[in-house]
């Protein structure tokens, strides 16, 4: 069941962004950006993460999680640190795709070269 | 020609654009979005295996996605290395773009492009040239709504 969620729900954030894709003349990474900003607003009154709890991996692999990760870094050191938790707890729970995108992004460009 | 007959064959701008309108290829939508919502699934279904199998290893729930995470961008940096991943996305558009293999493959392949330019001046400099807006407006964002839960 867990596995058809993934695939239902993760299906569809997709279906969103193919038709951003094919109905607006919006780049790649407007739609990215607006992903992650819907993610992030979605994540502020906390639907993201029931949508998480719902689908798993259908809601956590989409570019909106990224945007809600980023949100809940921010509130939960905000809660417990006022202001200046907003700082240094926004990359809490992000770090990692953030530190992996670098790291393999560089290993690739020392591996392979451009095609084309 | 007469001055009456080159009005006739005028366009207003407004005619060209209607002209254009109808004659620009469109895209096969129900088509696109099938395939999207197919390749974006798998995608998922995937990675709720993947989920599993970290759980499985005795991380909790939540942070088990980190590490998800961190092998669907190995994953996506991998295929846009080998070159594949373009031939996938050509057919299952946002299907590979709006999982984390479409941040991946960004990041990548600005870094594999500007590779000729340099490993600093090219590969470290330009690699966020196309998913720098993501972490920025995903930043900007997180800044509101965190000062908005400071706040109140």
């Amino acid at each position: 069941m867990e596995y058809l969620l993934a695939f239902v729900v993760g299906g569809l954030f997709c279906v969103v962004g193919q038709l951003l894709f094919d109905l607006t003349s919006w780049t790649p990474g407007h739609v990215l950006t607006a992903f992650t900003v819907a993610g992030g607003l979605l994540g502020g009154v906390g639907w993201y993460d029931k949508l998480i709890e719902f689908a798993g991996a259908g809601a956590s692999l989409p570019i909106s999680s990224f945007g809600n990760a980023l949100v809940n870094g921010a509130m939960s050191e905000a809660a417990a640190n006022g202001v200046i938790g907003v700082l240094t707890g926004m990359f809490e729970l992000t770090s990692t795709g953030v530190t992996a995108a670098i790291i393999f992004g560089f290993l690739a460009a020392v591996v392979f070269s451009p095609r084309g | 020609m007469s001055r009456n007959l080159k009005e006739k064959f005028q366009l207003s701008a407004k005619e060209y654009q209607d002209m254009v309108q109808q004659k620009k290829p469109r895209p096969p939508l129900l088509k696109n979005m099938v395939v999207a919502f197919v390749s974006g699934g798998l995608i998922c279904l995937l990675g709720q295996l993947v989920l599993n199998f970290f759980i499985g290893m005795g991380f909790t729930t939540q942070e088990a996605s980190n590490p998800t995470v961190a092998f669907f961008i190995f994953l996506g940096a991998l295929a846009t290395g080998l070159g594949v991943f373009d031939k996938i996305a050509h057919h299952t558009g946002a299907g590979t773009a709006i999982p984390v293999t479409g941040f991946a493959n960004s990041i990548t392949s600005a870094a594999l492009e500007f590779k000729r330019e340099g490993f600093v001046a090219g590969v470290g400099s330009k690699m966020f040239l196309l998913a720098g807006s993501v972490i920025v407006f995903g930043v900007m964002t997180a800044l509101v709504i965190g000062l908005i839960s400071a706040v109140i």
